[in-house]
């Protein structure tokens, strides 16, 4: 009874979808209000359909309602409360209803809080976002029914998959579908603005929100499954530029590119068409990362199944929305009023640069994702494209961002004087090169890829905080006014040198766990020692557990630094009877920003087992970078200037705002 | 600067860009790009030793052989050829006789495969699509494991 209210909740929301996709672009058309006016209350409705149809599985999943098909599948009676509810979203059915429920919820949203949007533009872009729900509603209905009965019912569930039975699962999938779906509002922005065949700085300071909340959602989501890849696959890597991960950093790279390049349209009425490009492009790579993760041409953790019908089917809903979008593109965007051109030597300038090489290394990531199934499909070749291609294209094309991070905002509109910025980065240029120096010189020689990565990562820190200093007029000025100006200071400059800070922090964690981890293999017996920089493992003994779902056998391990017990560490195997497989449980000791990573092997009959063991140094600081950055988003979102639904300023105010 | 040239700068440095990840990425796909194939595909294309290739089938039944300091030799077979691994260090969980496993590593001098990295499936289901496809080809695509997909759904009851 539950499942088909949810599976009726879904075609209620259907219908609405089909209605706002097409009266409020007549009303618009015809400047009939109340035409206009049906979108924002379908919309919400629409959202109170799908949040009905999603409640519906998640009751169906926490009875173990086993004459679903889709809860068959994938949950089990004995299955942990959580596992229950997460696993909704941990098969390709659910997944996809998460999917729709975050695109209705955007919808929803734009139109409550989109009170400030001119009515038209209001209505055109609630119809837009219909269109694209309408498309996978139907994808859902026709070719992925959660809802689907089982004639007889069996007694027990096939389980969830159990390398998804993780906390992650809770958090990863709802994060990056945020970012993901959110990135949609900023498309359907850009497609009612080129059908209305208008556009202005204004609409860029109503896209630049939504484009921020969704970059927020996106970096924490990567971040979050970089990290749950690391502790659950048991190889201690945490990025493998598996094209899945591509598929989620593309959007990334585009997004991040759009908010830069909003900022440009937004104060200086300029890069117009080519702000509304990168927004068709940053939901284009998203709806291309769906396809690609959940048509089966890949084959991941993350496919879940292949079904070929499925495949076309997001394949035609992906070639109509970017076909579509980008032929009304090409039609209209010589009709937008081009804006000014600018000095090289600018804020904007440098936002170009930003842009350029942003857009460049996502393209690189794209051709690396791409060409190995273009040339199977064509030719019949297998190949794999993995790290040393994405290493030898990707890093090169980032360096020059990097080093251009700190210039940026330091860089006065209109025109810049690159001297004086340079002189102001003086300080900061200073402890790169000593530290870069102090790190060579430490390391004896060797590759010089450590010491300049942290020289880099250290200036684009150094730098980050140079702006706020400089801002405040510290050392300049006496500490109190120094402190009243950086209350004074807007949030999004907080938020923003915040995030160029987290990029940096990103960096220097990225570059010490490649450059310095340390990784030991050994087989152990009860009693043995394995050792890793002055840290002593002391093999104990194993110790059987039982599970609520799976049986475990633990290694109990004994750490000592320099001979005093520090901690003890237990990675396990677990051994999921209802599907017949093994995962591995790593376990991690984290001292400072830096972890100790231990992980099972085989165990033989004799007692003895295999362990990889490694030292990462400031690993840590891999997800705390991306967390800075996000929380540099959210404050700058905060902002009352970009809040959501916030009035506009009045114009006298924003003259007197201070320049970004 | 005139309006002119200051577009010319742009469209200039824009085009030096692309220019630049362009050959980027033709340089990187010559040389950091591993092939993938079957133990078959390694007899008749002879593949040179030294050069990184991926290779995948099955791990033949009883070739597994494990000796001191985490050292493993194995088969990997599609059914007509079959080629001799050596790796050494932790094998995935999945990893068992008559299962799927993709390689990567380089040919020596004496047919015998180096592995440094050895994947295998991630669940009972999930058989590696090059996996597959070579198999296949070979016609040893085993009815048995298609049933076995195929049966799933009738229950695997409690």
């Amino acid at each position: 009874m539950i499942s088909e209210l949810g599976h009726y909740a879904l075609i209620l929301a259907l219908c609405l979808a089909l209605v706002q996709s097409c009266v409020p672009i007549i009303g618009a058309r015809r400047n009939d209000p109340v035409l206009m006016s049906v979108a924002p209350s379908t919309a919400i409705v629409q959202f109170a359909f799908v949040a009905i149809s999603f409640a519906a599985l998640i009751g169906c999943y926490v009875r173990s309602d086993f004459s679903l098909v889709n809860v068959f599948e994938n949950s089990h009676s004995a299955k942990p409360l959580i596992y229950k509810i997460t696993g909704v979203w941990g098969n390709h059915e659910g997944s996809m209803l998460l999917w729709v429920f975050i695109l209705s919820l955007f919808g929803a949203l734009v139109a409550a809080f989109g009170g400030n949007l001119p009515v038209r533009l209001k209505a055109r872009v609630l119809a837009v976002q219909s269109w694209v729900a309408a498309a996978f509603y139907l994808f859902i209905l026709i070719t992925s029914n959660p809802f689907l009965r089982i004639a007889q019912p069996p007694l027990e569930g096939r389980d969830l998959n159990p390398i998804l039975q993780d906390p992650g699962l809770a958090i990863h999938p709802p994060l990056l579908y945020g970012g993901y779906v959110g990135l949609s509002i900023s498309f359907s922005f850009a497609v009612a603005a080129l059908i209305e065949g208008r556009i202005d700085a204004a609409w860029a300071r109503w896209v630049r929100p939504w484009t921020l909340l969704a970059w927020v959602f996106l970096t924490l989501g990567i971040a979050m499954g970089s990290y749950w890849a690391y502790y659950t696959l048991g190889w201690g890597g945490w990025w493998f530029w598996d094209p899945v991960e591509n598929a989620s950093f593309m959007p990334w790279l585009a997004a991040t590119a759009l908010l830069h390049s909003a900022l440009v349209m937004e104060k200086r009425d300029a890069l117009k068409v080519w702000t509304v490009l990168l927004a068709i492009i940053a939901f284009s790579l998203s709806l291309i990362g769906t396809f690609l993760v959940r048509s089966g041409v890949l084959t991941s953790v993350h496919a879940f199944a292949s079904d070929p019908t499925r495949g076309v089917f997001i394949l035609a809903i992906l070639v109509l929305f970017i076909g579509g979008a980008l032929l009304l593109f090409a039609a209209r965007a010589p009709l937008l009023k081009q804006g000014g051109l600018f000095a090289p030597v600018s804020r904007e300038g440098a936002l170009v640069l930003n842009n350029l090489f942003l857009v460049s290394a996502c393209g690189t990531v794209l051709v690396g994702t791409l060409y190995p199934l273009a040339l199977e499909a064509l030719t019949g070749e297998k190949i794999s494209v993995g790290a040393p291609f994405f290493n030898a294209t990707f890093a090169p094309l980032f360096v020059p961002i990097l080093i251009a991070v700190p210039f940026g905002p330091l860089l006065a509109w209109k025109r810049g004087d690159l001297l004086g910025v340079a002189q102001r980065l003086t300080y900061a240029a200073a402890i790169a090169a000593i530290t870069s120096a102090v790190i060579f010189a430490m390391e004896g020689g060797g590759p010089v890829l450590a010491p300049f990565g942290i020289g880099l990562a250290l200036f684009v820190m150094t730098g980050a905080l140079t702006g706020i200093v400089e801002r405040m007029g510290l050392l300049r000025v006496p500490l109190a006014t120094a402190m009243a100006r950086a209350r004074g200071l807007p949030r999004s400059t907080w938020g923003a040198a915040l995030a160029h800070f987290g990029l940096g922090v990103a960096l220097l964690g990225i570059i010490g766990e490649t450059q310095w981890s340390i990784e030991r293999i050994a087989e152990l017996r009860p009693g043995q020692t394995i050792s890793v920089r002055s840290y002593d493992l002391i093999f104990d003994d194993i110790t059987t557990r039982q599970g609520p779902n799976y049986r475990e056998l633990a290694a109990h391990f004994t750490v000592r630094h320099q001979g005093q017990v520090i901690g003890a560490m237990e990675p396990a195997k677990r051994d999921f009877p209802s599907r017949g497989t093994a995962t591995t449980e790593t376990a991690l000791m984290t001292m400072g920003l830096s972890q100790i990573y231990l992980a099972l092997g085989e165990m033989k009959a004799d007692a003895s087992v295999a362990v990889r063991l490694y030292y990462k140094p400031l690993v840590l600081l891999i997800w705390i970078g991306p967390i800075a950055m996000a929380i540099g988003g959210a404050l700058s979102l905060s902002d009352r200037r970009l809040r959501v639904g916030a009035p506009k300023p009045a114009r006298s105010r924003r003259v007197l705002a201070p320049a970004e | 600067m005139t309006r002119r040239q200051r577009r010319l700068t742009l469209i200039a440095g824009a085009l030096l860009v692309l220019a630049f990840s362009a050959a980027l990425v033709l340089i990187a796909l010559k040389d950091s790009i591993v092939f993938f194939n079957s133990p078959t595909d390694l007899v008749q294309k002879h593949v040179e030793p030294g050069q990184r290739v991926r290779i995948g089938g099955l791990v033949k039944e009883g070739s597994l052989s494990r000796s001191n300091d985490l050292a493993v030799h194995f088969e990997v077979t599609d059914g007509a050829n079959s080629v001799a691994v050596a790796y050494r260090g932790l094998l995935p969980d999945l990893f068992r006789e008559g299962q799927g496993v993709i390689a990567e590593g380089v040919l020596d001098g004496h047919g015998m495969f180096l592995a440094d990295s050895v994947l295998a499936k991630h669940d009972e289901t999930y058989m590696p699509k090059e996996v597959a496809e070579a198999l296949k080809k070979q016609g040893h695509w085993k009815e048995d494991y298609q049933k076995k997909i195929g049966a799933i759904p009738a229950g695997k009851g409690p």
